[in-house]
């Protein structure tokens, strides 16, 4: 008997993780079914590591005012969040990058909602003396032209670059606004801010770039042609490296996620939340910028 | 009559009761039919599931060849990597993998084969209860915390010590020594507690000293196992991913010396699969590098069997 009833929960365990995972893929893939009702559902957010954080916090918010939706947000990378969009597993896809510059992805079939926007900046260690840096001085930095901090009046200091991982959101935002083209010499790469943020904070002479979310006192943000990486630099485009947070979704969002997307742009998440985790809102910005790069005035 | 008429139902009921019995499945049958199903049921599914991940790895990985025409000499032999202009040149990171592979297993083995000779033939009561404990802690100790000691602490020692940024094999090496220890220093210890008695105690009679003995005889004997547990060191070391990621720099670049930041397979794996779509090179590129790691995998189990049946050989000789 005692055999039996273990026997008879060990199935009944597993039949259950079974039918739990059934349930997981098929609720995903007919989540536009039960748009009928007034929102429930599920909404599935996934994609870039930089936009998760807002996300997840505005998603904790938003489920807290609508019971029956159930929300989840993680990360990937915004290649994840592309890909996994465009093949219908999520609801929403999160990226750091227009589609439109993802080898891959069909664009004309995603529609873009763009719910915040970062500054980012190069970082370097405090040792190596550097405060300012005309633009051509970084890229000649990053293609490996420029080896030593003396030669840009720093520390005679051997420069180590830590960049990001080819395809990440933030290299190819720094490297749309900064290299233009160029190819960056072959160096460190790391997959996460957190990781850059404290190894340039720890490795004499490194250099890499950040968020402005992530920078701390450890380590210097450099300005560049003296101007500084702030927030009113980016809303005017004074200040270049920047992106878009971007919500990516697939033909006609159903009730739960058009709801949380208008959530997102809504003033509740913009003015306070968004600057409050070190974004900056998307009703600030003064111009816009396009898949292509150019800039036009608002 | 009557009363025999009685007997011969009884007898005819006693009958039908016991064909009943030995016509169905005792209690204990059942158990062992059950018992039987489910094991099978498990070993079923297990074949699958290796089965599938073999399937799916191998037509990922080959996608690269098949579909984006790269030629596998290229792939192999290539030294530049840059996925997203088009260059899988995997070399850099085949190189680096062995590399702290090798170094990790160099380093750990005379620490891992000392370890166990003192746990089996000097001091097996110490052993027993101070080191392993020890050895099976370092063994449950998640990959994450080796690498975050790694970064914190081993990457600007070697930084002072030999001098350039800190990252690269030689602070991976030290992190997979540390690793890898616990594994080959384990498997040695029931190796070397493998040899007879009589050899010890033939060798010992001869005259021999503990040393000789030791040096000559149980190492002797117990070396195919010896060898087996470098390997399952080895293949640790290879597979491990986060704890070496996080200190050899990632640096796609042929490693130049021990100093210079470089990368591994698992390492540009995990730095680059969230940024990659599917179905585009820079992402069957990396199923291709995860291909490669499974052949090796295979390849080292193939090793480990050889060494066995070679090792049983000479015992019977």
């Amino acid at each position: 008997m005692n055999k039996g009833t273990k026997l008879a929960m060990g199935i009944a365990t597993i039949s259950l993780l079974l039918v739990g995972c059934g349930k997981a893929t098929s609720s995903t893939s007919s989540k536009s079914s039960s748009s009928s009702e007034a929102l429930s559902g599920k909404v599935t957010a996934v994609g870039s590591t930089a936009l998760q954080p807002l996300a997840a916090k505005a998603g904790a918010n938003f489920q807290a005012k609508n019971s029956k939706v159930n929300l989840t947000v993680q990360g990937g990378g915004s290649g994840t969040g592309l890909s996994q969009v465009q093949a219908g597993a999520v609801s929403i896809g999160n990226s750091d990058i227009f589609a439109e510059e993802k080898e891959g992805i069909k664009a004309d079939k995603l529609t873009d909602h763009k719910v915040a926007v970062v500054g980012m900046a190069p970082v370097v260690n405090k040792d190596a003396g550097i405060k300012n840096l005309k633009m051509a001085q970084v890229k000649q930095i990053f293609t490996g032209k420029i080896t030593n901090w003396k030669e840009v009046g720093g520390k005679d200091q051997k420069i180590v670059i830590i960049n990001r991982a080819q395809g990440s959101g933030t290299r190819a935002t720094f490297e749309n606004a900064v290299l233009k083209g160029a190819t960056a010499v072959k160096s460190q790469e790391q997959d996460s801010n957190g990781a850059v943020q404290k190894i340039v904070a720890t490795t004499p002479g490194a250099i890499s770039y950040l968020a402005f979310s992530y920078f701390t006192n450890k380590l210097q943000a450099v300005s560049i042609d003296n101007v500084t990486p702030t927030d009113n630099n980016v809303e005017s485009n004074k200040w270049k490296i920047w992106s878009y947070e971007h919500m990516y979704t697939k033909g006609t969002p159903d009730k739960a996620v058009a709801a949380f997307l208008k959530y997102m742009d809504s003033k509740t998440v913009q003015d306070s939340l968004v600057k409050d985790m070190g974004y900056i809102s998307i009703h600030d910005m003064k111009v816009t910028k396009d898949a292509k790069g150019t800039v036009t005035q608002n | 009559m009557e009363q025999t008429n009685f007997q011969l139902k009884k007898q005819k009921s006693q009958s039908n009761d016991w064909s009943a019995r030995l016509h169905h499945a005792t209690r204990a049958t059942r158990e062992d039919w059950m018992g039987k199903g489910i094991s099978y049921l498990c070993i079923g599914v297990i074949i699958l599931v290796v089965a599938s991940m073999l399937w799916f790895i191998t037509s990922k990985g080959v996608a690269t060849f098949t579909q984006n025409h790269v030629s596998l000499t290229k792939f192999l032999f290539g030294t530049n990597w840059a996925p997203d202009q088009g260059h899988i040149g995997a070399l850099p990171m085949i190189v680096g993998s062995f590399a702290v592979t090798f170094a990790a297993a160099i380093v750990a083995t005379p620490f891992a084969v000392g370890t166990a000779i003192f746990m089996t033939e000097i001091s097996p009561n110490k052993g027993r209860k101070l080191l392993q404990p020890v050895i099976e802690l370092l063994v449950g100790i998640p990959s994450v915390v080796y690498g975050f000691i790694g970064l914190a602490v081993v990457v600007p020692f070697m930084r002072h010590v030999v001098g350039g940024s800190g990252f690269g094999i030689i602070s991976a090496t030290f992190v997979l020594f540390v690793m890898v220890l616990p594994t080959i220093t384990s498997m040695t210890v029931d190796s070397l507690r493998a040899v007879p008695r009589h050899f010890k105690e033939a060798s010992l009679a001869l005259g021999a000293t503990r040393w000789q003995t030791v040096s000559r005889v149980i190492l002797r004997s117990a070396t195919p196992g010896i060898l087996t547990a470098v390997i399952f060191g080895m293949a640790r070391a290879f597979g491990e991913a986060l704890a070496v990621q996080m200190v050899i720099g990632n640096a796609a670049i042929m490693p130049k010396n021990l100093i210079s930041p470089a990368s591994t397979l698992t390492s540009q794996l995990t730095t680059g699969i969230g940024d990659t779509i599917d179905g585009t090179l820079p992402n069957n590129a990396l199923w291709s590098l995860a291909l490669i790691l499974l052949l090796m995998s295979l390849f080292f189990n193939a090793l480990v069997r050889v060494i066995a049946k070679r090792g049983q050989l000479k015992h019977e000789r």
